[in-house]
């Protein structure tokens, strides 16, 4: 019983310490001058923005404009030809997707891109792999070791399934949800890595009003109690406006307008881009 | 003499309050489950020596606040175990716990917390903390809102807030300062005072705060236990409303009284899941969920493969006609009793499992009048499925079914200690331990509901069959007379009607006329169903429900429901003469039906005077009608129809067999 009631206390404690609002730290990640071209096609060209601890960052666009591109550069699926990429002060020219994802990068995509045949909950233990430290054999014994850190990872993904009020769907195969709540699924597969930087590839494409309004909140959140730095690629202004702290603005593979969301509404070649020369 | 037990360890009196039956609890089954909660997948238990603690510590932590005897305590969330032990802080301290719904829109709040002069509330998260700090602009009493999640509460700055954390670490405080504080409030409590204050909209118009002492909730669990044979060992999922009566008399009234565990859901959509997970030995359910859950059962057998399916079926037959025998004990031949054991092992046993009823020893139903059909399903698998009939001023248990008189039609005799009275209008009154004390601030309401002989009017019209069980047939207010004197009930009537999945809905009419007539609306999905396997092409729901196939149909329909009202005496002269099918849906947007889908009797014989008129002109054979509708998005329009009058074939009173 006074373990419980120490747990009481603590928790309390806690909860003192974490009234402190959200707050927005140094740069964690820039990127200089990052140009990259597919043969003949140049996708990007030298762009520069940085990303700060704690915020939520937006990249935005018409189609085509490379900004799923510049994710993937980001996390080292591409490796741009010019520039150089700053993270947690380590310089280098490209990342690699393995590397990223161990220092703490994780992302989603924009057609989703989860094991369908799985469960909920085993597409999420996937999260954890780059937190995984025993072996094939020691995990298939059952006992021991491996069982001890499959139950410690375990925990945690009930804990984003918690998170994400996903409870119901815990046991369902992936590919018998609605596309919203593979969405949502998706998303909880990022956190369970625990990542300091987390990108996010359209999260509200192809949603409802509703759905969005969902995302949206646990965007936030995420961004709020985990502390979680967020750069996220979305069609809808709306959201964006509301929720980013910052917006870059690409178009044609150049950066046009990068700042808070109410310069980059007022920029002249933001509202070209968008709307056309006409307006 | 279950207080012979109890007396070894506690000398005086039996505990007669819910804080003094937990510390007893505590005493005499510490270590015994006391409350579940699946949290992060897992079952967290907590015992009664720790519920004990976890009260003691919100109820030191209310006082610290400023909780004072008398004080009404408002309890808003789904069911979470620390809102539980709120009730019972709330009870320790001498103040009042007011349970309100989870889904109940800020404004509705308002009239409750403004009514009940509520200024401590507790709240399960920040969607329930946003609605108080909403209502706290027009109820401005309202100081102090407290929450049991945290989850984005971090940013909340207004004054009052407080999580039940650190309202517990103030408790515990308390504790430590005052150790015998606790103590001396519980010892103040008496089982006369008032445990729980609900409100219930009533039929007629605003909430009224029904006031149930320690003594109604506790004697009435205790009678309901014991005609149950309900032990600390029963488990039960705690999965319905809190401000719901049945919720405090089955989670907490009953559970303080046995002993037994309550177990708390993960969310309201995992629901099926935990059932399954914890298998209650005791559950509760609305007729819906049973007729939801044979549905869902019913439609993943027809995709099941071909020998599943024949399977299903033949051991579904065999259920039917012996399996309700074998749950009430009677006779059965060996070679029946053989071919159901071989269908418990392939069929009934599994199909229990997945419903979550394995381990069922006493299930209830109660609230509206349940399809035979849905009913007989469950009984005739094992499950001990039986009827109740309550309401909050009682304390739920009026009538209730024993374990071998059991019947689709009849709520059963009058419960343990619970007197009936018919009153001359067919209406039921009952007396007994539960009746509640009052309204709160209602002095009126009190005297019209609750005689001072202390009768209790239910609005429920209904009479006792030869088997002295009660059968509830209508609300009295609609219960009528045909010219001949005899009692004419509509909803009784509808309700054998609806039973038919072919039909939607039915309105009956007959008050003041010689015979009954009745509206049918089709389901267009089940009769569209239908008509699609028989390559019947229809245009839609006017044009289907004119079809003289689909006449034929419902005439079916109408003349079974004919031969079910001749074999009982009472209801042999409400025998459908003639009936028409609207071709229109009655719906809530036209106003014909209210928001949770009630028939508007008033405003439907008003609309639909001319076919009324045309089903009681015995020369009419069709009726021409013209009505206007309301569309989704506001627009409205005109749908014309030529509607067909039947004749439905009627039976002599009390016939002996029952034609089918």
């Amino acid at each position: 019983m006074t373990m419980k009631l120490n747990e009481f206390q603590q928790s309390v404690g806690d909860a003192v310490a974490e009234t402190a609002g959200r707050k927005i730290g140094d740069v964690i990640l820039s990127l200089e001058h990052i140009s990259l071209a597919f043969g003949g096609v140049k996708a990007l060209t030298d762009i520069s923005f940085d990303v700060r601890e704690g915020e939520i960052r937006a990249i935005i666009g018409p189609n085509g404009a490379g900004k799923s591109s510049m994710l993937n550069v980001i996390n080292g699926v591409y490796h741009p030809q010019q520039g150089r990429i700053v993270f947690h002060g380590t310089e280098r020219r490209a990342m690699e997707p393995h590397k990223a994802a161990r220092q703490g990068i994780a992302r989603t995509f924009q057609n989703i891109a989860l094991f369908k045949g799985m469960s909920v909950l085993d597409n999420l233990m996937t999260g954890r792999v780059t937190k995984m430290h025993h072996g094939l054999l020691t995990h298939l014994l059952g006992f021991g070791p491996g069982r001890r850190e499959e139950l410690a990872h375990r925990q945690k993904v009930e804990e984003v399934i918690d998170f994400l009020e996903i409870q119901h769907i815990r046991k369902t195969p992936v590919g018998r949800l609605p596309y919203g709540l593979q969405k949502r699924v998706e998303l909880g597969r990022a956190l369970a890595a625990e990542p300091s930087l987390l990108l996010l590839d359209e999260p509200m494409a192809g949603m409802n009003v509703e759905e969005k309004e969902d995302m949206c909140r646990f965007i936030l959140d995420v961004n709020d109690q985990m502390g979680t730095t967020i750069v996220l690629i979305e069609h809808d202004m709306g959201v964006v406006m509301d929720i980013s702290d910052r917006v870059v603005v690409l178009d044609y593979g150049k950066k046009i307008g990068d700042g808070v969301p109410d310069d980059v509404k007022a920029n002249p070649d933001v509202i070209k881009a968008y709307l056309g020369a006409g307006h | 003499m279950p207080e012979s037990g109890l007396s070894r360890q506690a000398p005086g009196p039996a505990p007669d309050t819910f804080p003094r039956l937990l510390a007893e609890h505590a005493r005499i089954r510490g270590e015994r489950p006391a409350v579940r909660e699946k949290e992060f997948g897992i079952w967290q238990t907590y015992t009664w020596a720790e519920a004990a603690e976890q009260v003691r510590a919100i109820a030191c932590g209310l006082a610290e606040i400023g909780f004072k005897r008398g004080d009404r305590l408002a309890i808003i969330g789904d069911n979470r175990p620390r809102l539980y032990w709120s009730i019972c802080a709330a009870q320790a301290l001498g103040g009042i716990p007011v349970p309100m719904y989870q889904d109940a829109v800020a404004q509705e709040m308002a009239f409750v917390m403004a009514d009940a002069e509520i200024r401590f509330a507790i709240a399960e998260d920040q969607e329930q903390v946003d609605k108080l700090l909403d209502v706290r602009n027009t109820v401005p009493a309202l100081a102090h809102i407290l929450y049991d999640d945290p989850r984005g509460m971090r940013h909340y700055a207004q004054a009052g807030l407080l999580s039940l954390d650190a309202l517990q670490a103030r408790g515990l405080e308390r504790v430590m300062r005052e150790p015998g504080f606790y103590d001396a409030e519980v010892a103040q409590g008496s089982g006369a005072d008032v445990a729980i204050m609900l409100y219930t909209s009533g039929t007629t118009g605003t909430p009224k705060g029904v006031m149930l002492s320690h003594a109604n909730l506790l004697v009435t669990a205790k009678n309901a236990a014991d005609f149950d044979g309900l032990t600390e060992r029963d488990e039960i999922l705690s999965y319905l409303p809190m401000a719901w009566v049945g919720d405090n008399i089955f989670s907490c009234a009953q559970a303080y009284v046995t002993g037994f565990c309550i177990n708390c859901p993960e969310s309201s959509e995992t629901v099926m899941t935990d059932l399954r997970e914890i298998g209650p030995t005791y559950y509760f359910a609305p007729p819906r969920v049973f007729e939801n859950l044979l549905t869902s059962v019913m439609i993943r057998m027809e995709d099941a493969g071909a020998i599943k399916r024949r399977l299903f079926h033949h051991f579904m037959t065999v259920a039917k006609r012996v399996g309700p025998k074998i749950l009430d004990g009677e006779t059965v031949s060996l070679l029946d009793r053989l071919h159901y054991g071989l269908g418990q092992l392939l069929v009934y046993g599994p199909l229990r499992n997945v419903l979550g009823f394995s381990r069922v020893r006493v299930g209830y139903t109660a609230g509206e009048a349940i399809g035979p059909e849905i009913f007989s399903f469950y009984r005739s698998l094992g499950i001990n499925l039986k009827q109740l009939y309550g309401q909050t001023e009682g304390c739920v248990f009026i009538c209730m079914q024993p374990h071998n008189e059991v019947f689709a039609d009849t709520v059963g005799p009058p419960a343990p200690g619970v007197e009936i009275r018919i009153a001359d209008n067919g209406e039921v009154l009952y007396r007994g331990p539960g009746v509640f004390q009052a309204y709160f601030k209602n002095p009126e309401s009190t005297a019209s509901t609750k005689t001072p002989e202390g009768w209790v009017h239910t609005g429920d019209a209904g009479y006792f069959d030869a088997r002295g069980h009660l059968k509830i047939i209508d609300r009295a207010k609609d219960v009528g007379r045909l010219t001949d004197g005899n009692l004419f009930a509509p909803k009784y009537i509808e309700n054998k009607l609806k039973f038919f999945p072919n039909i939607k809905e039915a309105v009956a009419f007959g008050d003041g006329r010689g015979q009954v007539c009745a509206f049918i609306n089709i389901d267009i999905s089940a009769v569209g169903n239908w008509a699609e396997r028989r390559n019947l092409a229809y245009a839609g729901y006017t044009d289907l429900a004119g079809r003289p196939e689909v006449y034929a149909l419902i005439r079916d329909c109408v003349e079974q429901v004919n031969a079910d009202l001749a074999a009982d005496e009472k209801m042999a002269a409400c025998q459908i003469h003639r009936f028409l099918i609207l071709h229109k849906e009655l719906d809530a947007d036209d106003g014909e039906l209210t928001r949770t889908r009630k028939v508007r009797r008033r405003f439907i014989e008003e609309k639909y005077g001319t076919l009324i008129e045309a089903l009681y002109d015995e020369t009419k054979t069709s009726c021409y009608i013209e009505t206007q509708v309301k569309y989704e998005d506001g627009r409205s329009g005109l749908i014309a129809a030529d509607l067909r009058i039947e004749s439905a074939r009627v039976f002599p009173a009390a016939v002996t067999q029952r034609a089918a």
